[in-house]
């Protein structure tokens, strides 16, 4: 094998010393102490990642295993933003518990590495490592408070799924090396496309890896962990499963999607047009009727899913990218809003805890009017109320349908938007129009100072409105990382 | 820059002055809103001067891209049409701003910079040229809405404002997915996407694809107007909403539809809006006798007020759906009579409120003793609620009936016998309030109009009986308007080997 320049790697690399700095310090640290420190240590280390993705030298590397292209380089940048507002958010929100692992960040970081690799994987055993690194090191941010009950049951829950839905994937990849000879993404379509492929169990192969995704990205029907691991982790893992893990395996799947699937987009069309109504739909109608809020947003980013897969539906029903980038700025889109919904969340409670209900939240705009805002404005966006972010995420994801001839899917997303505004617009009125508890004057004046989980908030509400009102440059972008692919078979 | 941008963002920057005023200092921040609200008042008559009423296409035209890869702009324009609600709209907020602390009594402050924010989503909506634009502003105007009811609304204000936002997102989000349809078939005719209405209009849709925007419009627009049967949200939120509230809702938000229809659903799809104008109008003669029968069994005031306004969009509908100059002329007055007689006779209901509360017909009874300038001011709203010729009310109406009869005269019939059953409710109910024995001792001890209370329905009423007996200012500023609008809706309808369209 011939090792390309490690620069190509080099948002990875440092990531991978950042971990094991972070790890260090806090091993090192005086009982008490390593919790700062090693979260210091990770935001340096983060900023130096997000550097070192505009340093590095673009490019394949490692006989093409692994490529530091624009796709790669869009999805490290907001990777690596994730993992920091993740990092932020939970150095403010699970300092007060005791109970929590001090590795914490060191297995953020990790899970990032795992994440690098897979966007810039363009061989299915490299990706695969990179989706293993990330998962087992989220299955033991989901486990992080060791001594409660519904944390540890979310994490074994979310090992046993992933874990089966790994070896399936893996079996799907022999698969497809059986049939093909290869496991290069590249290599594979080659094989296909000239005809030295067995047809059937590259066919089998290929849907299996899918399936793999499909658990990932938590798209129906291989969605049903997301809200016990969801509601069970700590509020700040939650943010970072719905917002980076998903997007990870989606940049993944879609470096799949535009490579070895593209001689399959006709047959895979409909299967994309089905999975997106049902994902959408079933996660819409399950968010109506929940009482909590992480539940709640759990169903939510099931939904998205769905909106998210209408982008390569569309793709694959024309032969344009539209779809695609289409994806890729609603994913920026999604997360950002998510961020914002997560961090008002943890703002919003009193204490590292449990207490994650709707009702928890009634008259927060007389008690906390900013927050309440801030959280009215991650509602709004996630309906697709315009001008906020989420709209233009919906408005280009609906154009592209309808430039592919989509028209029932637009249909059903716009069913599904309305059924949406029902359970979000009911998190406003809860904080709006409920009398709600008074909070006591001692919590008032005694509630911590929560700077960086602030922060992230505000950052996030903010870009979730300058992503509405100015979304042409990140548009500009999303088109422009894809410039590289071929469009259509 | 024409003016348009700072009339659309004006209110929307008082709002931010108003929420900086100390929060227990309610004059002061009554005062503030008041003044920022006189800006664009101030801004839309001047645009008013400046416009030229011979030209019937849009004026004071500010556009800069927006969204370059769809065509996108931020695209403001107008014509005689949109100015005329435009300044509705400019005059009736300083009103409701003035009355407001009248009726709120806590988070003034919120309601204040929730109705400056809503002026601004409603001039965006009538001033927007681009499609986007439109719909965002369009979309904007629930959410203060929805705020101004759930928050300072009465009872049942929960109920009302969830349903009052559902309601219309079922109806606004069907357009969105219709007039991005628009945009890719744009990009399909022309090669690239636009959603500026100009552009739009130079599009010749197949049939089949004009049905189906149609479909999504009406919806949309027959919902906030509301025509019946999409009406049932009106008069739970009517009910629920707070006095400001009920006014600017039937005043401004319900013209928001009619408008609608005028400016997208007609000459966006003239072949399938004039094919189904029949319908339309069928719908809007069903509304206009269904909305007064169904106000004439209503014990609460409120309520009949609501179901009135049914009624009353009932004709504007009709009006737009004959495709006269007359009858769409008298449609866009009735909107403005509309806008002034029942915004004037919301606040009646919200003063009589404040007096006894109460809001049943029957609780009432020989007030004109105690009130008689209320009774006065009161009687001269019914009178223009009803279409008494010399107030504003009888002018719209008449050119409705005169645009339908040369071209529905069954419906202009049946509309016909709407306007008796209007004064039929309108006459009792006020009698009822107004005069009879006095049943309730509450009611022997009622104040009249306060100074303040004077200053909002006295330019009402000035306007009421203005518009009444000198119509032609308002006529002469939308006339080249409607023509120009028709003239695009019947040469498309008529050319492709149709006939006569209808």
């Amino acid at each position: 094998m011939n090792v390309g320049p490690l620069s190509t790697l080099a948002p990875t690399l440092v990531a991978t010393g950042a971990a094991v700095v972070a790890l260090m310090v806090q091993v090192f640290s005086a009982p008490g102490r390593g919790w700062g420190r090693s979260a210091t240590v990770a935001l340096l280390g983060l900023a130096a990642v997000a550097l070192s993705v505009g340093l590095q030298t673009r490019g394949a590397s490692f006989g093409g295993a692994i490529v530091a292209d624009q796709l790669a380089a869009y999805a490290s940048l907001l990777l690596a933003l994730l993992a920091a507002a993740s990092t932020a958010a939970a150095h403010d929100f699970l300092a007060a518990g005791t109970d929590t692992a001090e590795e914490y960040f060191a297995l953020v970081l990790f899970a990032l590495v795992g994440m690098l690799v897979m966007v810039s994987a363009t061989e299915l055993v490299v990706m695969f490592l990179g989706l293993e690194t990330m998962s087992i090191a989220v299955y033991v941010l989901a486990g992080v408070w060791r001594r409660d009950q519904g944390a540890s049951e979310a994490a074994v829950k979310y090992f046993l799924l992933g874990a089966f839905a790994s070896a399936v994937m893996v079996y799907g990849i022999a698969l497809v090396y059986g049939a093909t000879g290869s496991t290069d993404l590249a290599g594979v379509a080659d094989a296909y496309v000239t005809g030295t492929a067995t047809g059937p169990a590259l066919m089998l192969g290929l849907a299996l890896v899918l399936v793999g995704f499909g658990f990932k990205i938590a798209a129906v029907p291989f969605h049903l962990w997301t809200p016990d691991v969801y509601e069970g982790a700590p509020t700040s893992v939650t943010m970072f499963m719905a917002t980076a893990v998903k997007t990870a395996a989606f940049v993944a799947l879609l470096r799949v999607f535009l490579t070895v699937l593209v001689p399959f987009w006709s047959q895979l069309g409909p299967a994309l047009w089905l999975a997106a109504a049902l994902t959408m739909t079933a996660g819409n109608l399950a968010a109506l009727k929940q009482t909590g809020f992480k539940r709640m947003l759990a169903y939510s980013a099931i939904a998205h899913t769905g909106y998210l897969l209408m982008g390569l539906a569309a793709a694959a029903a024309t032969s344009s990218l539209a779809g695609a980038s289409a994806l890729l700025f609603y994913l920026v889109v999604y997360v950002t809003m998510n961020t914002a919904a997560f961090a008002v969340l943890m703002l919003g409670a009193a204490a590292a805890g449990r207490d994650d209900s709707l009702e928890g939240l009634a008259g927060l705009a007389a008690r906390r009017p900013a927050l309440a805002l801030a959280m009215t404005l991650a509602m709004l966006s996630l309906t697709g109320i315009p001008p906020l972010a989420g709209f233009m995420g919906k408005f280009y994801l609906f154009a592209a349908a309808l430039e592919a001839g989509l028209i029932g899917l637009v249909l059903v997303a716009v069913v599904n938007t309305l059924v949406s505004a029902a359970y979000y617009l009911g998190v406003v009125r809860v904080m709006y129009f409920g009398e709600g508890v008074s909070e006591p004057a001692a919590a008032a004046t005694n509630r911590p100072a929560r700077p960086l989980l602030a922060l992230t908030a505000a950052a996030a509400t903010v870009a979730t409105v300058a992503l509405g009102l100015l979304p042409a440059p990140l548009m500009r972008a999303a088109e422009a990382v894809l410039a590289t692919f071929v469009p259509g078979p | 820059m024409t003016g348009l941008g700072v009339l659309v963002f004006s209110p929307a920057v008082g709002a931010l002055l108003v929420a900086a005023v100390p929060p227990l200092a309610r004059d002061a921040m009554r005062r503030t809103a008041v003044a920022v609200s006189l800006v664009p008042f101030a801004v839309a008559l001047a645009l008013w001067s400046r416009f030229d009423p011979g030209e019937g296409g849009f004026q004071m035209i500010e556009r800069v891209a927006w969204i370059p890869r769809f065509g996108v702009s931020y695209f403001l324009g107008i014509d005689g049409i949109s100015l005329l609600l435009i300044l509705l709209t400019t005059f009736l907020v300083p009103l409701v701003l003035v009355a407001a602390g009248d009726s709120v009594r806590s988070r003034l402050k919120g309601y204040l910079v929730a109705l400056l924010l809503l002026e601004t989503t409603m001039l965006g909506t009538l001033a927007a040229l681009d499609l986007v634009l439109f719909y965002v502003f369009w979309e904007l105007m629930l959410i203060p809405m929805f705020l101004i009811i759930g928050v300072w609304g009465g009872q049942r204000r929960v109920y009302a404002a969830v349903k009052f936002i559902l309601y219309t997102l079922a109806g606004s989000l069907p357009m969105l997915a219709a007039l991005i349809w628009l945009g890719v078939e744009h990009s399909e005719a022309v090669g690239t996407m636009s959603f500026a209405l100009p552009d739009l209009y130079a599009l010749r849709l197949a049939p089949g694809v004009q049905l189906w925007l149609f479909a999504a419009f009406f919806l949309a627009f027959a919902i906030k107007v509301p025509m019946w049967p999409f009406h049932t949200w009106l008069p739970d939120a009517h009910v629920e909403a707070p006095t400001g509230g009920s006014v600017i809702l039937a005043g401004v938000l319900l013209k928001m539809g009619t408008y609608g229809f005028l400016r997208l659903a007609w000459p966006l799809c003239p072949e399938a809006a004039t094919g189904m104008a029949g319908l339309v109008a069928l719908l809007a003669v069903i509304g206009i006798v269904y909305g007064a029968l169904v106000a004439m069994a209503q014990p609460d005031l409120k309520k009949l007020v609501a179901y009135s306004s049914v009624s009353h969009l009932g004709f504007v509908m009709l009006g737009l759906a004959s495709m006269e100059v007359v009858g769409v002329q008298g449609a866009v007055y009735q909107m403005l009579s509309h806008g002034l007689s029942t915004g004037a006779l919301f606040m009646i209901v919200g003063m009589l409120y404040e007096r006894c509360h109460t809001r049943r017909i029957e609780d009432f009874g020989g007030l004109w003793q105690q009130a008689p300038m209320l009774g006065s001011l009161f009687l001269v709203v019914t009178l223009a609620s009803i279409g008494l010729p010399g107030l504003n009310g009888f002018v719209g109406e008449f050119l409705i009936l005169v645009g339908t009869f040369k071209v529905l005269p069954v419906a202009a019939g049946v509309a016909l016998a709407g306007i008796v059953l209007g004064a039929a409710y309108m006459l009792r109910m006020y009698q009822r309030v107004m005069f009879g024995p006095v049943t309730r001792p509450e009611n022997a001890r009622v104040a009249d109009l306060t100074r303040r209370e004077l200053g909002v329905l006295v330019p009402v009423v000035l306007l009421i009986i203005i518009m009444g007996i000198y119509p032609r200012p308002f006529l002469r500023t939308m006339e080249a308007s409607v023509e120009r609008s028709l003239a695009g809706v019947k040469a498309a309808a008529v050319s492709p080997g149709q006939g006569q369209g209808r």
